[in-house]
């Protein structure tokens, strides 16, 4: 592993912001670190930087322990929320500000300068100052210093939660493209499911300064591993107290006594149609459905349960009142400390389910 | 579109705070036609006044000696106090160890040393420049302080982050970040300098306009006086102008408004 922690433990007063955490990631890799807010993500970022120590633990970066090794010396290049870039350099003097340190020729910076905002796609804005830019360049700008020094890590803190929502998007494919393209192993910090399923290539879902799973999105997202991954990742609706017996095609599971649905699983359509495996439907009624431009969100009473789904509009679509048949393909049953996937029996083979 | 045009030239005049001085100067000549030219002068009265002060060069001469010893105290109290700023500011030890004497004597005010200034550097120009540079020193320390202190943490990681160290860090995120509050010092201690000028020369000069005033009321020159009062007035208004103007050139770039 290029980054390794193992064991880390990090207090502020009595709040406990890592708890035992240990990962480590790959070369090369652009990993997530996503959690809700609260959840010790960024201070697991801070201290790889060398910007917070930890109480206890040990960091690597490429097999070396970095412990006593100052945020200086860490040769590590960091992007802060607020970007955090000085407003009294130009954006030449912003990038060129780790390799003046580096003690580079005014030649190699002033190429260096011209190569990196053509890679980040803003040419010719030398001279410009921090507020004569938008949040996404600035964003670009800060993207572009922190690269200037060749850092062997790059890390991200919440990259684009200050930068409006259309923008967001289109910087979080671009970055994602740029840091292939770079090569560099990159850490970003979010609470944003989206942007960590988007961006990375792998995730650390933390929750009270523990690390909760880690794995790609893909294999967080359809098998989630503790409770609280099952009900943080996707919309889900929770049933507790077995009441996922309630549902066709599921047995009772002793000890795991919650269950998690998310709306994709939940196939609903209008109680006329044929269906495919008709033993797993059950009759229901649209006890809501909003109209969300290419979908409805849907919530349908299925046997006194209130599940939630997606439909998908066709010429008729469902409103309030409308008798269906419901179809729940997988579910997520949880204890109190694991949590386990379990796909409707109906569906013989168990690789098939709808989205 | 003509209405509009004329709206935006009132707009303008109102802008400019011209409105205020004409308001000045007619209360001023209403207030003075119920007085003694003695006891109230009016501005024309004034103004004869201040033109013979002009034609015999003794307002120049006032003038520039106050401005001299302004200029010579603000300055030593800038190059003292502004570097001294930093470093407490900086060094939380420092901090610990004089910000006590500072929040102690920012409280008595300059003049409240002018006899035992007196008394240590005489009466000549020296114990002037050491009461201007002492009003001085407090506006300024406190502020740029207060500038240090205020820098944005992220800055300061991001500077690290990026190699830099402490030293390194101070003179290229700190002190630049402060600049807009050391500016403010900078023009309050100028505001100071000009106030305790004048208490300085009522007591012990034979110049400055400080002086004039004082002196005047000898004569009975209420108009003198007046004199006085404007003069102060103006320079400090112009000096301040002139500062600001010096900060929007060259100090925009650290926000300097």
């Amino acid at each position: 592993m290029y980054i390794e922690l193992k064991n880390i433990n990090k207090s502020f007063g009595n709040f406990k912001a890592s708890q035992d955490v240990s990962f480590g990631v790959e070369k090369g890799k652009l990993v997530a670190l996503l959690g809700p807010s609260g959840s010790g993500k960024t201070t697991i970022l801070r201290m790889l930087a060398g910007l917070e120590h930890q109480d206890g633990g040990d960091i690597y970066i490429d097999g070396k322990l970095v412990n006593d090794v100052s945020v200086q010396d860490r040769e590590i290049g960091f992007v802060f929320q607020s970007y955090a870039l000085f407003p009294y350099l130009t954006v030449a003097g912003n990038i060129a500000y780790g390799m003046k340190i580096k003690k580079k020729s005014r030649q190699e910076i002033e190429e260096k300068v011209k190569y990196l905002l053509n890679l980040v796609g803003l040419p010719g804005l030398e001279s410009r100052y921090p507020d004569q830019l938008s949040g996404g360049q600035r964003q670009r700008v800060a993207f572009a210093r922190a690269l200037a020094t060749e850092p062997q890590l790059l890390l991200l803190d919440e990259p684009f939660a200050a930068i409006d929502a259309k923008v967001r998007k289109e910087l979080r494919r671009w970055l994602k493209e740029l840091i292939e393209e770079v090569g560099v192993t990159s850490i970003f910090v979010t609470h944003d499911q989206d942007e960590a399923v988007e961006v990375a290539d792998e995730l650390i879902i933390t929750n009270e300064g523990r690390v909760e799973q880690i794995g790609t999105p893909f294999d967080i997202y359809r098998n989630p591993k503790t409770p609280f991954v099952a009900q943080f990742i996707g919309e889900s609706v929770i049933l507790r107290d077995y009441e996922y017996e309630k549902i066709r095609g599921y047995k009772k599971q002793e000890g795991a006594s919650s269950a998690a649905i998310r709306p994709e699983f939940v196939k609903v359509v209008p109680a006329d149609s044929d269906v495919e495996y008709p033993n797993g439907y059950m009759d229901g009624v649209v006890a809501h459905a909003d109209f969300r431009g290419s979908n409805l969100e849907l919530t349908v009473e299925v046997n006194g349960l209130e599940l939630k789904a997606e439909y998908v509009l066709d010429e008729k679509g469902l409103k309030k009142g409308d008798p269906v048949k419901v179809f729940v393909s997988r579910l997520y049953t949880f204890d109190e400390k694991n949590a386990y996937t379990v796909i409707n029996s109906s569906l013989q083979t168990g690789e098939i389910y709808y989205i | 579109m003509e209405r509009k045009k004329q709206g935006m030239i009132l707009l303008k005049v109102l802008k400019s705070g011209i409105v205020a001085w004409i308001l000045l100067v007619l209360v001023w000549r209403f207030g003075a036609a119920f007085y003694t030219d003695d006891f109230l002068p009016g501005p024309w009265v004034t103004l004869k006044g201040a033109a013979a002060l002009v034609a015999d060069g003794a307002l120049g001469t006032d003038i520039l000696v106050s401005l001299l010893r302004v200029i010579k105290g603000w300055l030593l109290g800038l190059i003292f106090a502004i570097p001294v700023g930093l470093l407490i500011g900086n060094f939380k030890t420092a901090g610990y160890i004089f910000e006590p004497f500072l929040n102690f004597f920012r409280f008595v005010p300059a003049i409240g040393f002018i006899t035992l200034f007196l008394l240590w550097f005489g009466v000549g120009e020296s114990s002037k420049v050491a009461l201007i540079f002492y009003a001085v020193i407090f506006p300024v320390m406190v502020n740029t302080i207060a500038g240090v202190r205020s820098v944005d943490e992220a800055l300061i990681e991001a500077s690290e982050s990026l190699g830099a160290n402490k030293a390194r860090t101070f003179f290229t995120v700190v002190v630049p970040s402060a600049v807009p509050n050391i500016f403010t010092g900078v023009r309050l201690g100028l505001s100071g300098a000009i106030t305790c000028i004048v208490a300085a020369e009522m007591l012990a000069a034979s110049e400055g306009v400080g002086y004039l005033i004082y002196t005047s009321r000898l004569y009975y020159r209420t108009d003198w006086i007046f004199t006085g009062i404007f003069t102060l007035g103006i320079i400090g208004f112009i000096a301040d102008k002139l500062l600001q103007l010096v900060g929007r050139k060259w100090l925009c770039r650290f926000a300097v408004r």
